[in-house]
């Protein structure tokens, strides 16, 4: 059996850098496949990104199918349902490098290839697979996603689309509206959800022609204004009983399960889009001459180039390390196991915390670097023939799709907690320790060296800190604390920021011991800068826990053992920010 | 028809700025990604062009590291049946002569009919290895390609000439062509292609496989030493113009009557 690291383990275990997969060990049939799609979108999307934009009629669709024909829709579909059973980390490649096709061609793709074939490659039984999934891979049938109704959005369970069993019992008479449909408007196939007899929730797979189905009109989107998105509404729809995807009831695990990978695959776009606005922001600045020189040389200017590119960095230590612990735990499945759909869903779902860790992060970081790279352009940046004023509207939706970041931010919260009552994950009993050693807990080093030693023991004293805040607001509020929303928000951040941290960190260290010094010396410069910013609002983030749930001699007992477990000299983030932003205005792009 | 096709793989510095290394006689690579020689490309899609109307091989040559097996899988993926790489430490430092001879020691290993290069690689821009390969073999070669007609064993092989003039040669085969970017339309690379080629041997071939000796080969081969590489020193009186393309046009305009540059 492969071994494998637990969801949400990061937090109370240290891990080496060993363990985790880093962009560096792309393959060489990885780096080709992210090539492929690279090529594949620089030569056939972005030319004609303007008339996608303008939602040119057939356009988006016959792109997508474009993509089917080179194999680019089908890397999660098994091999014996024509697709390409790729891993994740390659699934996830592919996501990020067609997401340099911009928003709208984005949607459409990852909405295709995600949310809406997944719940089919996952549930669907045997006859639904050969039905479908042959179609979805060449693109024949493009596929959507319809969960969301005008009165159930974050409280998708509280769906009003009814099916009734017709009296002949061969079909399920569907009644309802599912609102901002992506891919809608050219759509074969839908995933929806329905409540058989008003209460059990229930997953279909409804085709476009099925009768009583029909659309509304296109919205009018701030962003993402090449993808379609309409209402689909059900009127006495006819869905033949085999369509039931999944069990009658048990839509919600169908609806679920489907989402952790939506949200994992989210930050591979999210990545691209990153690595795409750094790009024309950084080729803006060297460009745009003010005051006798390009504005890539003033200080402000790279003081955002850096933190651009160390976002982007964070992100992408993140989100293929979270690739490569799901391909680890993928290993374990037999793929020829009768319920190997249901067994990846459930592999999947064990990291369902770093799921939704990195949609969060990925979506807010994605829009602090839409904004910046709008900044650097100035006044241009701010008109339509600049790209840029395209990616930050396009960028928005990204912390609204695929559950709100409030309820991302709530849920990962609520799976920790769960998996600690059940002890899935010892959180408790290390929280308790923690406690009990608060008068004795302090850091042991102080001093920063290029081993990134010191950055380490923040990582550590970080996850201390994030434990005793949790523990000692699980002892104040005990089974009410999910009441308390602002302290889950500022604990989930806390949660993120280590993930964030440490990913970065245990990259940069595999890059040192790898390859060497001179090849991890940017990466390294990026974690002392990260994790400088990042310790400090831990620190403030567990400030205001504490203030708000105690106070007298409890409060002071940890306000001034936190004082001695973030007891850190900073680092020159203004030098490193400079050596950093160099680099990346010498390559004119995102350097790795 | 047995086609081979000679590729390289080269530095992509659309959008870096460049920089002398320590010795001063190369570039600074590291953060500059690498792919297949732009023109390499075109001559690879023609070989698997004529390999599709023909029938026959396609194999796939470059002298280079570890790194040049993506490129040579990549053209795997593109339909090439066979690739070796040549690859030996005595081969650091050769100039286009020597690289020539590498190469064209490796092909007289194979079997041929055709043997295809790019015109000339980005990087160092010579120009010159297609044609000295022809010349060890012996063969007839035609240079800057923009058109290959095949009949009877014979190959009409369409020449851009200067001032849009086209020019078109008959030559027997075997033979070389050096192949011009847009004689087609190099396809892209499909993910089942990548997959159908993902555990394909790629050989190996270094000096004694190939029969060489180290004098004949890198630095010792070579005629050609280059001395310094520099970059060139910013000249005065450019005037660089901003604004939108017409707005850009019209200033360019304006200085060219002022000047005395249109009449």
């Amino acid at each position: 059996m492969e071994e494998f690291i637990k969801g949400g383990a990061f937090l109370i275990e240290s891990i080496s850098p060993e363990k985790i997969f880093t962009p560096e060990e792309f393959s060489e049939e990885q780096r080709l496949i992210a090539q492929a799609a690279t090529e594949f979108v620089t030569g056939e999307v972005q030319p004609v990104m303007e008339e996608i934009e303008a939602q040119k009629e057939g356009l988006l669709p016959s792109l997508v199918k474009k993509a089917g024909e080179l194999g680019l829709l089908s890397g999660d579909i098994e091999e014996e349902y024509g697709g390409q059973g790729l891993d994740k980390v390659s699934a996830l490649l592919l996501m990020e490098k067609l997401s340099q096709g911009g928003g709208s061609f984005m949607v459409a793709y990852a909405v295709h290839t995600g949310i809406g074939s997944l719940p089919i490659i996952f549930f669907g039984n045997k006859e639904q697979k050969r039905r479908y999934l042959p179609k979805i891979a060449t693109g024949e049938m493009i596929t959507a996603y319809a969960l969301t109704e005008p009165e159930a959005g974050s409280d998708a369970l509280n769906a009003k689309t009814i099916a009734t069993l017709s009296p002949d019992g061969k079909y399920y008479i569907l009644n309802g509206q599912k609102q901002f449909i992506s891919n809608a408007g050219f759509a074969d196939l839908f995933v929806t959800y329905a409540k058989v007899d008003g209460e059990k929730f229930t997953s279909f797979i409804v085709e476009r022609n099925f009768e009583g189905v029909s659309l509304d009109e296109e919205e009018n989107k701030m962003g993402m204004k090449g993808s379609s998105t309409r209402s689909v509404i059900f009127t006495d729809a006819k869905v033949p009983v085999e369509n039931v995807l999944g069990e009658v009831g048990k839509g919600h695990i169908v609806a679920f399960n489907t989402l952790n990978i939506g949200r994992f695959k989210l930050g591979g776009g999210c990545l691209g889009s990153s690595k795409s606005a750094l790009q024309d922001a950084v080729s803006y600045a060297k460009q745009r001459v003010q005051f006798g020189k390009p504005i890539a040389e003033f200080g402000l200017i790279k003081h955002k180039i850096a933190e651009m590119a160390i976002r982007t960095f964070t992100m992408e230590s993140m989100v293929y390390r979270t690739a490569g612990m799901i391909d680890q735990i993928l290993k374990r499945i037999d793929p020829h196991a009768e319920d190997v759909g249901m067994q990846m869903a459930n592999g999947i779902e064990e990291y369902a915390i770093e799921d939704s860790i990195n949609k969060v992060y990925s979506s807010e970081m994605l829009d602090f670097i839409v904004d910046e790279a709008l900044q650097i352009h100035g006044g241009y940046g701010y008109i339509h023939d600049y790209a840029i004023e395209r990616g930050y509207r396009d960028s928005r939706i990204n912390r609204i799709w695929e559950g709100t970041n409030e309820i991302n931010r709530l849920l990962i919260m609520d799976m920790l907690t769960k998996r600690a009552m059940k002890n899935r994950l010892p959180l408790l009993p290390v929280a308790q320790r923690l406690a009990g050693e608060l008068l004795s807990l302090r850091p042991t080093v102080d001093s920063d060296d290029e081993a990134l030693t010191l950055q380490k023991e923040m990582v550590e004293m970080a996850k201390k800190i994030t434990l005793l805040a949790a523990g000692a607001a699980v002892q104040r509020y005990m089974m009410k604390l999910a009441e308390e929303q602002e302290i889950l928000g500022w604990l989930s951040d806390m949660v993120i920021e280590i993930f964030a941290m440490e990913s970065a960190l245990l990259r940069a260290k595999k890059t040192m011991d790898r390859f060497g010094d001179e090849r991890a010396e940017i990466q390294k410069a990026m974690v002392k800068v990260y994790v400088n910013d990042a310790f400090n609002r831990i620190e403030n983030f567990a400030k205001q826990i504490f203030s708000a749930i105690s106070e007298g001699d409890t409060l002071r007992t940890q306000l001034s053992a936190l004082k001695k477990l973030t007891r850190f000299n900073p680092v020159n983030t203004v030098s490193l920010r400079r050596q950093i932003a160099n680099h990346v205005i010498k390559v004119g792009r995102y350097p790795f | 028809m047995n086609i081979i096709v000679c590729i390289k793989r080269v530095p992509d510095t659309a959008d870096a700025d460049l920089a002398i290394d320590r010795s001063g006689r190369d570039i600074e690579k590291t953060g500059l990604a690498f792919d297949l020689n732009e023109w390499d490309s075109y001559a690879i899609e023609e070989a698997i062009l004529l390999k599709e109307r023909f029938g026959g091989t396609v194999t796939v040559l470059s002298m280079g590291g570890e790194d040049t097996n993506e490129s040579l899988r990549k053209c795997l993926a593109m339909g090439a049946d066979e690739a070796i790489r040549l690859t030996d430490p005595a081969f650091s430092g050769s100039d286009g002569f020597a690289t020539a001879k590498v190469l064209a020691q490796a092909i007289r290993r194979l079997p041929y009919d055709l043997i295809l290069t790019g015109t000339q690689a980005e990087d160092d821009g010579f120009g010159e290895v297609g044609v000295m390969v022809a010349r060890l073999l012996g063969l007839s070669h035609v240079a800057i390609v923009t058109r290959v007609e095949m009949e009877d064993g014979k190959i009409r092989a369409h020449r851009e000439l200067e001032g849009g003039l086209e020019e078109v040669v008959e030559v027997k085969l075997p033979a070389l062509l050096t192949i011009q970017t847009g004689i087609n339309e190099p396809r892209y690379v499909s993910i089942m292609g990548i997959r159908k080629v993902a555990k394909k041997e790629i050989k190996v071939w270094g000096l004694s496989d190939l029969g060489l000796k180290e004098e004949e080969v890198g630095l010792k081969g070579s005629d050609i030493g280059l001395e310094r590489l520099f970059l060139p020193l910013v000249g005065e009186g450019a005037q660089i113009l901003e604004g939108k393309p017409e707005e850009v046009a019209a200033k360019v305009f304006e200085i060219l009557k002022d000047k005395g540059g249109l009449v």
